[in-house]
């Protein structure tokens, strides 16, 4: 009923699927893939930043869906996020081509380093580059969480507000964990949502 | 059973039981490589853990990756990520497949909605989790993380620098190399 109305950027809807597409798919999750390291809402993160405003590929309320789902499935977020994106935008291919693009890189790297890991993590200089891009990474996807805040307001409704405000308690405060989180909120938006509904109806 | 198949079986129950991301795949994982099959000393596990924060990707792959070459080589990387992955992809293959399908319609549409802002305070406690993370790296005064922070959130924010997320990565990368060694 709303919604449509937050979509702010400059929406260019789904690429036309051909080989090009591919290896833009493949080299956007690789690239993604490589710099992900903190943890599966970095690479949401990311994601926004690259699919959503970059490319356009998708927008905000579908990216957030994805991430529900995503989180609420066996198996690492980055690799179930990238791969609802790519069914989202090319089917099963896009999604395996979606799924090897972020699988590649953490591969070829961690194979390197099982050869000389001790080397790797007592260097110095590692050590500092990380503690510089860690601080960027803390950065972007604090700015991302921003912009999908702000959305939120112009509904000007309690209960996303409230929804947000009692989860961010107990995910941060009280360090719930965040699988009871979700689906905590997953059961009380599928009866939220029937009530809503039944009301709409028996008017 | 050959190594590569108890590799791969291993990987395929660390993938289809570890809902909810890298840290609740974490004690699986040990079950498995360190508990059940001794592939890693729990001393080397500690250090695949160290490694894996330090590295990209998430956890559960990285450690199929590091476990695979250690007990078989470049099959045993490749196994263990499929066995790893196989689980995710047919599980979501199939909701994808189901979202395209419903999302549309009221109910589900509506549940998701409801949703939305607990990913949105999800993704905003991994935000202040990773800026706590960076102000405490220790080899590095922690001013300078502040700094890189601040200078990366304006950055990020402004309409006039216009700077890709990668390319800031790697500013910073430069940014705490250049700064380890002047100081």
């Amino acid at each position: 009923m709303k919604a449509d109305t937050t979509i702010q950027w400059e929406q260019k809807g789904k690429p036309p699927v051909n080989l090009r597409f591919f290896l833009k798919l493949f080299w956007t999750t690789f690239t993604l893939s490589m710099f992900t390291f903190g943890g599966g809402f970095v690479i949401i993160s990311l994601m926004r930043k690259k699919m959503v405003v970059e490319l356009g590929w998708i927008n905000d309320e579908e990216m957030l869906d994805f991430v529900t789902i995503a989180q609420s499935s066996p198996g690492p977020i980055a690799v179930n996020g990238s791969l609802m994106v790519g069914y989202h935008l090319a089917g099963v291919a896009g999604a395996l081509v979606a799924t090897l693009g972020t699988v590649l890189p953490p591969m070829i790297i961690l194979t390197l380093v099982s050869l000389g890991y001790k080397a790797v993590a007592d260097n110095h200089i590692i050590a500092a580059a990380f503690s510089g891009m860690r601080a960027v990474v803390a950065a972007i996807v604090l700015q991302v969480s921003w912009a999908l805040f702000k959305p939120l307001t112009h509904a000007r409704k309690a209960l996303p507000l409230l929804l947000f405000g009692v989860s961010f308690l107990a995910l941060f405060v009280f360090k719930v964990n965040i699988m009871v989180v979700m689906i905590s909120v997953i059961l009380f938006s599928v009866v939220h949502s029937l009530v809503v509904i039944r009301g709409e109806e028996g008017r | 059973m050959s190594i590569l198949a108890k590799l791969f079986a291993s990987f395929f129950q660390i993938g289809l039981f570890s809902i909810g991301g890298g840290y609740a795949a974490m004690p699986l994982i040990k079950a498995q490589v360190v508990d059940l099959h001794h592939w890693l000393t729990a001393v080397e596990f500690s250090d695949l853990v160290t490694i894996a924060e330090m590295t990209p990707g998430p956890i559960a792959i990285n450690s199929a990756t590091f476990v695979g070459m250690r007990v078989a080589g470049i099959a045993g990387v490749v196994v263990a990520t499929l066995g790893n992955v196989l689980p995710s992809v047919i599980i979501m293959l199939i909701l994808a497949k189901l979202y395209e399908k419903y999302s549309e319609q009221t109910l589900l549409k509506r549940i998701l909605e409801g949703v939305r802002p607990v990913v949105v305070s999800a993704i905003f406690t991994a935000g202040l989790g990773l800026l706590q993370l960076a102000l405490k790296s220790y080899r590095v005064p922690d001013l300078f993380a502040l700094v890189v922070f601040l200078l990366s959130f304006i950055a990020l924010n402004s309409r006039k620098i216009k700077v890709g997320p990668i390319a800031l990565l790697g500013l910073g990368a430069i940014a705490g190399v250049g700064y380890h060694l002047l100081f």
